[in-house]
């Protein structure tokens, strides 16, 4: 491409002429992102409280192996080592999908990666690949893991049908609530979700022609739109419907009957 | 009337250094107004690049207190006039003098990316037929003004000086009007991929952040391109299924 003189040296790590609290965001990203790391992994290897009632921690399902009449394939494999619980089994399909998603991927490079640290700050490190090398060209797999996020929101639309029914009998519960909260947030997370957008649609120039592909690009795009905000609330409501669930299981909360 | 303080970045070539100038602030002004009153009243010799004065022309960026902006649309009362305000050039692009910059790498860069090359005519008039609601995307990215501020601002350029490997912000814009146009048949993402880089971006957003225009650089012409190229490059899936549905784009 073509030369250029090489302007202004570069700033050091944290230069920057702007007189905003600029670090505030990405600090914010970081403790978010961190508490829930810290959160899930705990949880996921509780191995215990994921159930209460009908209801069922969206960390844990599907339970592949699990007690009788509730692992899908029945108990867990006696060869399996103790620390592998059903949470274990499935974690990677949501885990890798929110790690590839194009807006976490942007907000943890700044908050964890400092890559920049926040626009116009300078950065600590002088060598930069970016995604076009090993290992984040990784990223491009980001819509395999919409395939199973998309699976998962079947999975966790039928829990939640499940909780609706307490001993056989029709019912609302708190948790009830609180589980289809989780369901309705992740579902506009996952269909506001870019490689979807563009799967539907964004692949085209035209879309004149096909209108029933044109409104579900549209509604898409629309999700699309907020997508950060579906990002935060269903993250959150996750890590919450499992606290739900776990502390309702450990005792410490109780389940509100509504209906 | 109120004053206040304008630190401007004076000098050639990189070589500089900050000036404090205080000067009479009214309402309704810019920062460009501040500008060119300094450039009257004190400072002669200041060099400055402007034009339309309405945010059309994209000629007067700058980094007012350290983010990329059009100096014409920077109202007064959008900054802090109680402490300095830090008026500098652009930090990507060569430095010329005061708060002028050599943009022309700019211009290279455009040439580089394969012009628009239309489908056979419609009618027999050698006329084409698009439907509204098929451009409308591309729409989007034609309210470029070409003010560079997001090329500013991109980390890639101005922080790690890949001017060679990746075309920025900007030109991703280009380049998705293009190949998102309904009548063009030209074929860019081979180019994408290798010489424009574009995964070189690790799409933080910055330059939709700075964007006058309000385009939506990252989510609508930098993401879609990504996922175009991980169609034609990376997705083994995708190639098969657009082989047996010969689907067209
Ligand atoms: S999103 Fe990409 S092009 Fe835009 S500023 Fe960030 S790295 Fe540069
Ligand atoms: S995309 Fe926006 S910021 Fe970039 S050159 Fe065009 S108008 Fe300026
Ligand atoms: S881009 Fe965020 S989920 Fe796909
Ligand atoms: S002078 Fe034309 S955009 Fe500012």
């Amino acid at each position: 491409m073509s030369q250029i003189d090489v302007p202004l040296s570069r700033s050091g790590f944290g230069r920057t002429q702007r007189a905003d609290n600029w670090w505030i965001q990405p600090l914010a990203v970081f403790l978010g992102l961190s508490a829930f790391i810290i959160y899930a992994t705990w949880a996921a290897f509780q191995g215990q409280h994921f159930r209460f009632g009908p209801y069922l921690s969206p960390f844990y399902s599907p339970e592949l192996f699990g007690a009788p009449n509730q692992g899908w394939f029945g108990p867990m494999p006696s060869w399996m080592p103790a620390w592998v619980t059903a949470a274990v089994l499935i974690l990677w399909a949501p885990g890798g999908f929110r790690v590839t998603c194009y807006y976490y991927r942007g907000a943890y490079y700044k908050a964890f990666w400092a890559d920049p640290p926040s626009c116009t700050v300078g950065e600590p490190r002088k060598r930069y690949l970016g995604e076009r090398s090993f290992p984040l060209i990784l990223q491009n797999i980001h819509r395999y893991f919409l395939y199973f996020a998309l699976l998962f929101l079947i999975i966790l639309a039928r829990d939640v049908w499940n909780a609706f029914w307490f001993n056989g009998r029709f019912g609302i519960g708190l948790g009830t609530l609180v589980l289809l909260a989780n369901l309705v947030l992740l579902t506009c997370y996952t269909f506001g979700c870019h490689s979807l957008r563009h799967i539907v649609g964004g692949f085209r120039d035209r879309l004149s022609g096909a209108p029933t592909r044109k409104r579900v690009y549209e509604c898409v795009s629309c999700l699309n739109r907020r997508h950060l905000l579906f990002a935060w609330c269903s993250l959150f409501m996750v890590a919450f419907a499992d606290l739900y669930v776990r502390l309702c299981s450990m005792g410490v909360w109780r389940d509100w009957r509504i209906v | 009337m109120a004053t206040a303080t304008f630190r401007i970045w004076r000098g050639d070539k990189a070589q500089g250094q900050f000036r404090d100038y205080n000067a009479e602030v009214a309402a309704g002004m810019v920062v460009l107004d501040v500008v060119h009153q300094i450039q009257m009243e004190q400072a002669g010799d200041l060099a400055v690049r402007w034009n339309c004065k309405a945010g059309r022309c994209g000629s007067c960026s700058a980094e007012i207190n350290g983010m990329p902006k059009l100096m014409c649309m920077t109202r007064l009362n959008t900054l802090a006039l109680d402490k300095p305000v830090t008026i500098e050039p652009m930090k990507a692009f060569p430095h010329l003098k005061d708060l002028v910059t050599d943009v022309s790498w700019n211009y290279k860069v455009k040439q580089l990316i394969p012009k628009f090359k239309p489908r056979p005519a419609d009618a027999p008039d050698g006329t084409w037929r698009i439907a509204q609601e098929d451009v409308e995307r591309v729409q989007e990215f034609r309210k470029c003004i070409e003010c560079y501020l997001c090329q500013d601002v991109c980390h890639v350029l101005r922080e790690h000086k890949m001017q060679e490997q990746f075309i920025g912000p900007r030109f991703l814009v280009h380049v998705a009007a293009l190949e998102m146009h309904p009548l063009d048949v030209g074929d860019r993402l081979k180019d994408l991929r290798t010489q424009f880089g574009i995964g070189l971006c690790n799409i933080t957003k910055c330059c939709t952040k700075v964007c006058p225009e309000g385009i939506a650089i990252t989510d609508n012409a930098i993401i879609p391109l990504k996922e175009r190229v991980v169609d034609r490059f990376f997705d083994p899936l995708s190639k098969l299924f657009r082989v047996f549905t010969a689907t067209k784009t």
